[in-house]
């Protein structure tokens, strides 16, 4: 699905991602981890086509999608899912989720059906399709989230730090549901600092440090390495 | 009676043109971070196509819509040509650049046409009074509510009910991730900069009913309290734009209507710091934007 060769990421004179290769096969789980500053954001921004400077060779679904902008890149079927949420707090939870279709004109016929299928999904959504996104919880707000990308019908998702400022409980049930996303053949790459759960739902496991790629292997593996726990706690 | 409705009218009339303009600053800075000085040129080059159009001898109507066409070109052409370039830079150049632009079209204006007003005749029956329930009111203060109101009506529909209107509101949220969601990064930006050049040229519009005449300053000191509207609002509040003009018109026809003699030359300096103690207990405008909880 997702095949990525020595991709690098520069921030002016700064390296973030310094040659990183990887794939994801279709309807796998990947969790991509390190510490902070690791370069995981960046990646996710490279796939997306809005890092700011990068080199190596990206491609989705069998293309060079390196030099695709980012509308081109939603319409082939990758969405990302921002660290922190970022839904539109000013917006309706149905506008938010009619912005998450609208990279894409084929897909406008079926738009309100989709939201259906979102409301379907998270119920919590349906009741509240009307009010501002800002007015609902973090979790409800991070299922916004993923229901606004997954309207542009995506073939993989791009989870940022989904986890991020949410309550265990919530978290275990936003981690069940992007595991049940795979019986609908998405794959996800999911970026976490919380290794623990993303490991619970990942096949296998990419471990990043200054940049590049430190360790990687099963999820079972991952998580009997002592040394991944030295790993976290280094310079990152 | 009389005089309190009369002024009210006037007030309401006035702030729905400060709010126009207003919320076209407001609709360029929230997706670009742009304070664009360049607008109040907007506002003079309706005045000018609405002069040329009635010069050339095309009806009143058509030449006010020639007016708002080029205050919409204008405004295309100034995103292409000086905007877009410098759009990742820093808000000082993008505010420089601005200035830079206002000051060569004005002055382009004062050579190529004049600098001296040229007068826009006023068909007869604008210039009368409509008579509602007892009292007598000018048609000009009427037309300037009903068009700002239509005006602002429009506008709000095109922002809910259209996927284009919501994708600007998001866009103007958080530009970031609107264009991760797709969204085309020109074709918001330029749909934004149509709306500013729309709106300036309806402000124009009702500016120009007022003054009766066009000169390439025309649009200074309007655009100049459109920014007072913007600040005091909430920078990149589109609500908070539309409230800050309103507030700017009645605070500034009250004053000039209820001031006495001996202090009606105070008049800015006293409507300006009415301003600056709303923003002393607020100070990020009355209605700010509002962030995303991170």
């Amino acid at each position: 699905m997702l095949e990525v060769h020595d991709l690098r990421v520069s921030y002016g004179p700064i390296q973030a991602v310094r040659g990183v290769s990887f794939s994801v096969a279709k309807g796998e789980i990947v969790a991509l981890l390190g510490a902070n500053g690791a370069g995981k954001s960046s990646i996710l921004k490279a796939f997306m086509g809005i890092a700011p400077r990068s080199a190596g060779r990206i491609s989705f679904a069998g293309e060079a999608v390196e030099r695709a902008d980012t509308a081109s890149i939603v319409r082939r079927g990758l969405t990302l899912v921002p660290e922190g949420r970022r839904v539109f707090s000013q917006l309706s939870v149905l506008e938010n989720l009619k912005i998450g279709a609208a990279a894409n004109r084929q897909l406008r016929g079926r738009t309100l059906e989709n939201c259906e299928r979102m409301y379907a999904l998270f119920p919590k959504l349906a009741e509240r399709r009307d009010q501002l996104a800002g007015s609902l919880s973090g979790g409800e707000q991070q299922m916004l989230a993923i229901a606004r990308a997954l309207m542009s019908e995506p073939r993989m998702l791009l989870l940022d730090e989904p986890s991020l400022g949410l309550a265990p409980n919530v978290v275990d049930q936003i981690f069940d549901f992007l595991k049940a996303l795979q019986k609908q053949d998405i794959a996800l790459l999911i970026v976490e600092q919380n290794a623990e759960t993303a490991l619970d739902i990942a096949a296998r496991g990419l471990v990043l440090a200054q940049g590049r790629i430190g360790k990687e292997g099963a999820s079972a593996a991952l998580r009997a390495d002592e040394e991944l726990q030295r790993l976290y706690l280094g310079a990152g | 009676m009389d005089i309190v409705l009369q002024q009210l009218l006037n007030a309401v009339a006035l702030g729905g043109t400060y709010a126009l303009l207003a919320l076209g600053l407001a609709i360029v800075f929230s997706v670009m971070g742009l304070i664009n000085f360049a607008h109040g040129e907007l506002m003079t080059a309706t005045g000018y196509g609405i002069f040329f159009g009635i010069a050339a001898g095309f009806p009143f109507i058509l030449s006010l819509g020639m007016g708002v066409g080029l205050a919409v070109v204008l405004a295309l052409s100034m995103e292409r040509v000086a905007f877009r370039p410098i759009r990742r830079a820093s808000p000082t150049i993008m505010l420089l650049t601005s200035f830079a632009v206002s000051t060569i079209l004005h002055t382009l204006m004062q050579n190529l046409i004049s600098a001296r007003p040229k007068p826009i005749p006023i068909p007869d029956m604008l210039a009368g009074a409509v008579t509602i329930g007892a009292h007598q009111i000018g048609t000009i203060q009427v037309l300037s509510i009903v068009i700002a109101a239509v005006s602002l009506i429009g506008l709000t529909l095109f922002f809910r009910a259209t996927l284009l209107g919501i994708g600007m509101r998001a866009a103007a949220e958080d530009f970031d991730v609107a264009r991760l969601m797709g969204l085309n990064a020109n074709r918001v930006i330029a749909v934004a900069f149509a709306i500013s050049g729309v709106l300036a040229g309806i402000a124009g519009i009702l500016w120009l009913f007022q003054r009766g005449s066009v000169d390439p300053l025309m649009g200074f000191v309007p655009v100049l309290k459109a920014f007072i509207a913007v600040v005091l609002g909430g920078m990149g509040s589109l609500v908070g734009a539309v409230a800050g003009g309103f507030i700017l018109g009645v605070v500034e026809v009250l004053l000039r209507a209820f001031l006495p003699d001996a202090l009606i030359s105070y008049r800015d300096a006293i409507s300006l710091s009415i301003v600056i103690a709303i923003l002393y207990f607020y100070p990020d405008g009355i209605i700010p934007r509002r962030e995303n909880i991170r």
